[in-house]
């Protein structure tokens, strides 16, 4: 038997290896926004794919009616804080995209207010991203992109964009709207790909 | 999320530009409005600041910082104008 423990101040030096380089852990859940908060209501919501060879679309109702499936994931702000373990309820980019086809391997996600990001479409399929509506149980707030956001934890959380409509397929990458402002074009968290 | 009025921009931008900003007038390349820049919506977080047009909302320009570097993007505006100090005579 070992008397000896790792204690308090011990463990406080030990680095969480779910936490990505630079990051803090915190409880509560930090607001970040571009604009005003765009009152979107579920009756007049749509998601649209769009691409080379036309257009996807799903009403609110339609969209409940899909697969729905509960994640729980690590998500990273490029502001330096993280939450692990947070619980969402959404559908799979890999369910919207399952009669979609295309030859474009890039998409910009559009945003009800006019927000923009872009992300690599193989970053988006089998199993790393969502349209969510739920967090911890309850209706995503539209102070975090409420009635539906871009779920994608693999990257910075500014990926994630809230109050999403849509996507669009691209032929080649380009910045968004943080992208174009300083943000890194990729922003993976564990490479620190904060800025430019 | 609350915005607070263009004033808010004097200190952040004071070390970037050698005149005041907030005074200075800006046209929106979206409604052709042309105001002081006091007179935008600024949206700030730690993400950065987003300033938008007090007429038509349109974004007009951007701070993002880091520790070693500012990026100041003016995506919305298409001319500023900036008053001179009146000749002595």
């Amino acid at each position: 038997m070992s008397f000896i423990t790792r204690g308090f101040s011990g463990r406080s030096r030990e680095r969480d290896d779910r936490l990505p380089p630079g990051q803090t852990l915190v409880h509560d859940f930090p607001v970040l926004s571009a604009g005003p908060t765009p009152d979107v209501d579920t009756a007049d919501w749509e998601f649209t794919i769009r691409t080379e060879s036309g257009e996807h679309r799903w009403s609110w109702d339609e969209f409940m009616a899909l697969d729905i499936e509960d994640v729980s994931t690590d998500i990273h702000c490029v502001t330096h804080w993280s939450k692990l373990g947070t619980s969402w309820r959404g559908v799979s980019l890999d369910t919207l995209f399952a009669d979609v086809e295309t030859e474009q391997e890039y998409v910009m996600a559009h945003s009800y207010g006019g927000y923009t990001t872009n992300i690599p479409l193989d970053e988006l399929l089998d199993g790393k991203a969502w349209i969510a509506f739920e967090f911890d149980g309850e209706p995503l707030d539209p102070e975090h992109g409420g009635p539906a956001r871009l779920l994608v934890p693999a990257l910075y959380f500014w990926k994630s964009a809230k109050w999403v409509r849509g996507l669009e397929m691209m032929d080649q990458d380009e910045p968004g709207f943080w992208e174009q402002n300083g943000y890194h074009l990729h922003g993976d968290p564990w490479k620190e790909e904060r800025y430019w | 999320m609350q915005h607070l009025d263009g004033n808010s921009l004097a200190g952040p931008l004071a070390e970037f530009f050698a005149f005041d900003v907030t005074t200075a007038r800006a046209r929106c390349n979206g409604c052709g409005e042309v105001a002081e820049l006091a007179r935008a919506m600024v949206y700030r977080s730690d993400a950065g600041a987003v300033v938008r047009c007090g007429s038509c909302g349109q974004v007009l320009a951007t701070l993002v910082e880091s520790e070693d570097r500012a990026w100041i993007g003016f995506s919305g505006v298409s001319t500023i104008e900036v008053r001179r100090a009146p000749a002595s005579s």
